[in-house]
């Protein structure tokens, strides 16, 4: 294949050992990204490093270590604010992923803001984590949760979203890109219909951040999150992404060390910035490994990942249809690196199974994303979902496991 | 392929998997379960009809799976036919053992050869729970319970 020239994707193969492995004797083809990401080296030495040479806690000693790491903790935070070019370091706060993220939002600006009759509005995309904590704090305060439709192609209703936009409508909850069927929503016309309504927006980006570069002053969604075991980075890590004067005005999600001020008995006062909800001991050493997964990310550059990831998506999308007897299940016009499909007659698990033993990694199931099954009347999909670091060989690969499958069942 | 694929999907499993037997409503049944898959969404139906003495006079299912989780309901209502309650949860007991590799044999009288068909599951961990869905939902609708989980 002809690669782009400044992109050699074999080269860049070679920083990811695992991709070399062999699974049940055959190359390991790795199309399960959209669940979580593979690592490079560059992480697994920083994280190395991390532990043996500059270990201690943060933010608590006067001694050496206890420097060296928090200036690498600290480190971290400039490496992910630059990235997402957020205004201020007290807009990046630490989280444990993309859930804990959301239900800190959830619980801390809904708990602060939501009353009797208001509305949550979220889509038909939605991951369960960005449902599940909505309807959890709808209990609460009796606000709300409806979801904006999308149509046959996987699409978001933009206009049936303009109809429900309204004054009750006090947050918006929508995903940047599906994790099962990979439409790409469109954000900015969602974030300004919300403003307009008078609504904040939480946009999960947990899918949008392996993909592309999240600019949080070009998006302008009052709050964005995103996991770290997805771009690369380790598992224990999630980023949440606020605007200062939101988070200013929002209670402690957890209690705890780190987040205080002054303790007593009588009244505690609490930290002021990303420290009011980073309660405890911060995930340190994943951290750091985030930071050196986003500075590894921009030695390539999103620029050069970007028109990679279209050619591989638009190749599968092109082998895969050919295949008698799958269906691609969403069909948006902008799509991410993610195809989700079904087999006539054969079920998703037992294709997972049996492309497994092609070496094939895919996920089967229903993706976190019942309502988003239930919209296109299927139990579960098999998806596969691409990142920077394959190939075609891979699709190739996942091409001729598929078919095998067909044969298999035919 | 792979011997492995060829010995998890045989074509006794592949023959119940596109034709399941008793794959039906009855409307005389007098006991029945929901299993749920939460994994993977799977879901089925089991209905049992129980008469005297705990015999099992009618065995059927109904729901939506994968192959393995509707070959192995399929041959369970086939096996259960005819025997007791009591029979049947001793086979459910040595089957589970079966798919998860914990006895590489199971003593189930007539039903022995049927069952061992499905032993190809234990080499796949992440199938067990296919396997024994149906078998769950059974066990369920025994005890008078409306939900089965394989968790
Ligand atoms: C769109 C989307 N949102 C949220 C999540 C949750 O991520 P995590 O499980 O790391 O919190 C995922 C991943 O599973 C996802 O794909």
């Amino acid at each position: 294949m002809n690669d782009m020239t400044t992109f050699d994707v074999e080269k860049i193969r070679k920083d990811f050992p695992i991709l070399s492995r062999e699974i049940h004797g055959m190359p390991l083809a790795f199309l399960d990204n959209g669940a979580s990401a593979q690592k490079p080296k560059a992480v697994l030495d920083a994280i190395e490093k991390a532990y043996d040479h500059t270990y201690a806690n943060v933010h608590r000693g006067v001694h050496y270590l206890s420097q060296a790491s928090t200036e690498l903790y600290e480190g971290a935070r400039e490496t992910i604010r630059a990235h997402i070019n957020a205004a201020s370091l007290d807009e990046v706060i630490f989280t444990k992923n993309a859930t804990e993220s959301i239900n800190l939002v959830a619980d801390s600006y809904g708990r602060a803001n939501l009353k009797e009759g208001d509305e949550i509005l979220l889509s038909t995309l939605e991951h369960h984590s960005n449902i599940v904590p909505w309807q959890l704090i709808a209990e609460k305060t009796g606000a709300v949760v409806k979801a904006v439709p999308i149509d046959e192609h996987g699409e978001f209703m933009f206009d049936t979203y303009l109809e429900m936009l309204g004054p009750k409508t006090k947050i918006v909850a929508v995903t940047h890109i599906s994790n099962a069927i990979g439409t790409i929503t469109p954000i900015d016309e969602i974030i300004s219909a919300a403003h307009d309504a008078g609504a904040v927006v939480l946009i999960d980006g947990s899918q949008a951040a392996p993909h592309m570069q999240i600019d949080m002053q070009a998006i302008g969604a009052d709050f964005y999150v995103f996991t770290g075991h997805k771009v690369f980075g380790p598992t224990g890590i999630g980023i949440l992404y606020g605007k200062e004067e939101l988070l200013d005005k929002m209670p402690p999600y957890q209690g705890g060390g780190d987040m205080i001020r002054r303790v007593t008995f009588e009244k505690t006062t609490f930290a002021k910035g990303h420290s009011k909800f980073e309660a405890g001991t911060p995930p340190i050493v994943q951290a750091i490994g985030l930071g050196a997964a986003i500075d590894y990310v921009n030695t390539i550059g999103f620029d050069k990942i970007g028109p990679h990831e279209q050619s591989l998506l638009a190749y599968a999308t092109e082998q895969l249809g050919q295949i008698n007897s799958v269906r691609i299940i969403g069909q948006a016009k902008q799509k991410a690196s993610i195809i989700s499909f079904t087999m006539e007659g054969i079920h998703p698990h037992d294709i997972g199974t049996i492309v497994d033993r092609g070496g094939v990694a895919i996920r089967v199931g229903h993706h976190c994303a019942q309502p988003l099954m239930d919209h296109f009347d299927v139990a579960a999909t098999a998806r596969a979902s691409f990142a920077f670091y394959n190939n075609r060989a891979d699709v190739d690969a996942l091409v001729t496991a598929v078919r095998g499958v067909q044969e298999f069942f035919g | 392929m792979f011997d492995d694929l060829r010995e998890l999907y045989q074509e006794v499993i592949l023959d119940h998997s596109k034709h399941p037997r008793n794959f039906r409503h009855p409307d005389d049944a007098n006991h029945e379960a929901h299993g749920y898959n939460p994994l993977c969404g799977d879901t089925l139906n089991v209905y049992l009809k129980m008469g005297h003495n705990g015999l099992i006079e009618d065995a059927a299912f109904e729901g939506k799976g994968c192959a393995i989780s509707l070959a192995s309901a399929s041959m369970m209502t086939e096996i259960i036919t005819g025997k007791t309650e009591t029979e049947a949860k001793v086979l459910f007991d040595g089957f589970q053992k079966l798919v998860k590799g914990e006895e590489a044999t199971i003593d189930a009288g007539d039903d022995t050869e049927r069952l061992m068909v499905l032993a190809g599951v234990k080499e796949f961990p992440m199938r067990v729970k296919c396997a024994t869905l149906a078998w769950h939902a059974m066990s369920s609708a025994m005890d008078g319970e409306e939900e089965a989980s394989t968790e």
